[in-house]
């Protein structure tokens, strides 16, 4: 047994450290690390420095553009990108559609949509949810009935994270009500920009962002060619993908920059003639987080290494995802804490920052209030609570 | 022993609740909190019509002689409605601050303008430096002739933004922090030197950063004893506090509502979510820590006159379980609620905003957790 990264994976990450050093523009990572409102120009910037490394779709196999790299090596590389305050990979073309289109896709879906994909010529959003189908997802009603060539697809998908910007879609529709919920599902690909018929609305979420919309589909005609899969077998496709959904799930690098964060404005910040980090309750709660951090550290390596000797990330992965949310949560709401009264003033969203007290303090209560969304989205915890009682423990 | 409501105290209690019903729905709320001044001055006339904004004054200040109890009363039930009228910073901090500090004959003189309704104040004391800790007063006043200059900056002034005047704590001797040398003066919020940046709070209330520079007053500016003010803005604060843990208690007790309703009404798989046992225990949770806030929040209501040290631990242990406890409700209550707890529109998100920023008033939990370490050192010294 040996913890430590043995010489080739050290090198990686040196390798991964200089390049973030030279391509990541400071203007991008200062945002990141001090929880600014980060643009989807600066996403796109960042991916696109990624892309001509050849280091963006890094789930890929390696004849579709992914770098072949090992379990291990992803994980070095998805930590010190997060810890060096790179923004996020918006995962939905990359490692949610993607991988669908290349198990399940034709060869045309292939030529067409994995090129623009890594190009960041799409931008794609998850058209899973509805209003009545959350947890319970398989229960959706957005239905498409096929006419010709094309499918007309009718309803509502919802909670749709940034379809302001998309261009593109993948929603699971119904092609079939006469069956069992799951066998009556079908994965389809949407233009959002060109088809007549799409609208989208913003919804307003409790920190006043705009993040998440509606989508209606009013008679839209959508090309059989879109269909992804066989009809009413959608449902393997969206496990599918959900299992991408899952990798990197458990944040260990945004936590640790978060958590560093926190640190530096401890340092930095007086409260009552001394610096925050020499109040004991702030000390405690600082290393509090820590320990609970490493552990999911630690868990995190144990699953990633046994993907590199074979083993398939599965329920496991469930234990990630409640450890590694809730540790992002109790880091933002120290987060908040530390800001003290300045915690109070609602930032200006169309200012960007406030200028009312410390400066670290102006995302302090919106982080706290958006980040209650980790444990709601992605499988809520509660679900992977059942997943771990049913998989794992055989409740 | 007696939990039971007085008929005055009940009578109080449907007054508040009538006017919250008529006056604050989610739509109306909204609307205040988007108008130029944060508040609603119908809704305000209101108050002051019914006599809402007597309640905490001394007969002799024109009031109505309530204690902690019946402030708790007004308090719990703007909670439920999420009043952002400036209750707290104008009755029940300036307004209980001046009848403190003032003689028989002045008080009245001083409140008549809260009472009836005409001005709003605002208690500048908190400051940049100090976080939760109201005798951190870097600001001073400087005796000039006949007149005082005082200079400085106050932080998250709680309806500091729209107070006609402020009562602002100023250091006129003494070392900072610290409670000797504190005077209290009587500020119009438009004077020369005053400068005053306004915004909205996360829980839709306002407040403002304010900066005096050299601002010259009258030595009939000076409110009580010069060097006087540590004992009025004590009395004032507690009573603030006692305010605001209702007002938790009042938007908790909706809050558990709500998500009980919810739960009852979404379903998933074909049943209620409510039917899941994980989900029922964790609705049980919430219901038990609104419970602890309800007790405490009592407790401490009713121990404005009692001996020092047991005031001061009600007090603080109060605030302290409201930090622990509020959070808890609120962050389960959207979690509970799934994406819809996420949304602006849903009024969960509102309460929960609220119950987590009572926090940021008048010391946090790690603030009153220390008062608490206090008492616990005096205690050991004495023993
Ligand atoms: C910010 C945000 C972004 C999102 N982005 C997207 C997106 O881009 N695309 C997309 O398709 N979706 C997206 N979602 C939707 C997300 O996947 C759903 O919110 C999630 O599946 C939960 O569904 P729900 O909100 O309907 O809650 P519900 O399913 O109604 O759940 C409510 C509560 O009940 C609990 N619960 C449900 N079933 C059980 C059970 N069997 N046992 C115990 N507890 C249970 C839940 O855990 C939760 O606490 C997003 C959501 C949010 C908040």
């Amino acid at each position: 047994m040996d913890i430590q990264y043995n010489e080739a994976e050290l090198a990686f990450r040196d390798e991964v450290r200089a390049f973030v050093a030279e391509k990541l523009p400071k203007e991008i990572s200062d945002k990141v690390k001090s929880s600014e409102h980060v643009s989807p120009e600066d996403m796109i910037t960042w991916q696109r420095a990624l892309y001509e490394k050849g280091w963006l779709a890094i789930n890929w196999p390696e004849k579709h553009g992914g770098p072949g790299w090992s379990p291990i090596q992803k994980h070095i590389f998805e930590e010190e990108t997060a810890e060096a305050g790179a923004p996020r990979i918006l995962p939905f073309g990359l490692n949610m559609v993607a991988p669908v289109i290349i198990k399940f896709g034709t060869q045309e879906q292939k030529d067409y949509y994995l090129p623009r994909i890594l190009k960041s010529e799409d931008w794609w959003a998850q058209g899973y949810s509805e209003p009545g189908a959350g947890s319970d997802l398989a229960s959706l009603k957005c239905r498409a009935e096929r006419d010709g060539d094309h499918y007309i697809v009718n309803g509502q998908k919802t909670w749709t994270t940034l379809g302001q910007h998309a261009n593109m879609i993948f929603v699971l529709v119904r092609t079939d009500t006469t069956v069992k919920k799951q066998e009556g599902i079908s994965f389809l690909l949407v233009d959002m920009e060109n088809t007549p018929g799409v609208t989208v609305r913003p919804l307003i979420t409790l920190d006043g962002a705009h993040e998440v919309n509606e989508v209606f589909f009013d008679n839209v005609k959508v090309p059989v060619e879109n269909l992804v899969g066989e009809e009413n077998k959608g449902w393997t496709c969206a496990k599918y993908l959900l299992t991408f959904e899952r990798t990197g799930i458990a944040g260990v690098g945004i936590s640790k920059a978060a958590l560093e964060h926190l640190k530096q404005i401890a340092r930095n910040e007086q409260a009552e003639g001394k610096p925050l980090i020499e109040h004991p309750r702030v000390a405690e709660r600082l290393v509090e987080l820590e320990l609970e951090l490493m552990a999911v550290e630690m868990t995190n390596l144990r699953v990633v290494s046994a993907a590199e000797a074979g083993g398939v990330p599965g329920a496991e992965s469930s234990f990630l995802k409640v450890m590694g949310t809730e540790v992002r949560q109790k880091i933002s709401d120290l987060y908040r804490e530390l800001a003290g009264p300045y915690a109070l003033p609602f930032p200006d969203l169309d200012v960007g920052e406030d200028a009312f007290g410390p400066e670290f303090s102006a995302s302090a209560s919106s982080t706290y209030f958006n980040l209650r969304k980790l444990s709601i989205f992605g499988g809520s915890n509660e679900i992977q609570k059942n997943i771990i009682s049913k998989a794992i423990l055989g409740l | 022993m007696d939990f039971s409501y007085s008929d005055e105290q009940r009578m109080l209690k449907d007054m508040v609740d009538r006017v919250v019903a008529d006056q604050y729905s989610f739509e109306q709320r909204e609307k205040i909190i988007k108008s130029d001044t944060g508040y609603s001055p119908e809704v305000w006339s209101q108050f002051a019509e019914l006599g809402l904004l007597a309640v905490p004054f001394s007969e002799a200040a024109g009031g109505f002689n309530g204690g902690g109890a019946e402030l708790m009363v007004v308090a719990e039930g703007f909670g439920r409605g999420l009043v952002v009228e400036p209750y707290l910073s104008t009755v029940v901090l300036a307004g209980t601050f001046l009848d403190a500090a003032l003689g028989d004959d002045a008080k009245a003189d001083a409140l008549e303008p809260i009472i009836s309704g005409e001005q709003k104040y605002a208690l500048a004391c908190y400051e940049p430096n100090g976080r939760y800790d109201p005798f951190w007063i870097e600001t001073t006043a400087k005796k000039d002739g006949d007149s005082y200059v005082l200079s400085g900056k106050k932080a998250v002034v709680l309806g500091g933004d729209s107070a006609d005047r402020l009562l602002v704590i100023a250091r006129s001797s003494g070392d900072n922090p610290g409670k000797n040398g504190l005077s209290a003066f009587l500020v119009d919020g438009n004077a020369d030197g005053v400068s005053r940046d306004g915004y909205t709070t996360f829980d839709g209330h306002r407040a403002a950063e304010i900066v005096l520079d050299n601002v010259k007053v009258g030595a009939d500016a000076l409110v009580g004893e010069e060097g006087g003010a540590a004992a009025p803005l004590q009395y004032a604060l507690d009573r603030g506090i006692i305010a605001l843990c209702a007002e938790a208690a009042g938007a908790m007790e909706v809050a558990c509502d709500l998500t009980l309703d919810y739960i009852k009404e979404r379903k998933q798989f074909g049943v209620p979510i409510g039917s899941f046992q994980a989900l029922q225990h964790r609705m049980v949770d919430m219901r038990i820590s609104l419970e602890k806030v309800r007790s405490l929040a009592l407790w401490a209501a009713c121990s404005l006159d009692a001996p020092d040290a047991e005031r001061r631990q009600r007090l603080a242990a109060a605030k302290a379980m409201v930090s622990k406890a509020g959070r808890h409700v609120a962050e389960e209550a959207i979690q509970l609620f799934g994406g819809m707890g996420m949304m602006d529109e849903s009024s969960i998100s509102h309460y929960a905003k609220r119950i987590v920023l009572i926090d940021h008033y008048l010391g946090d939990g790690n603030y009153h957790t220390d008062r608490l370490i206090d008492l616990l050192v005096e205690e050991n010294a004495a023993a």
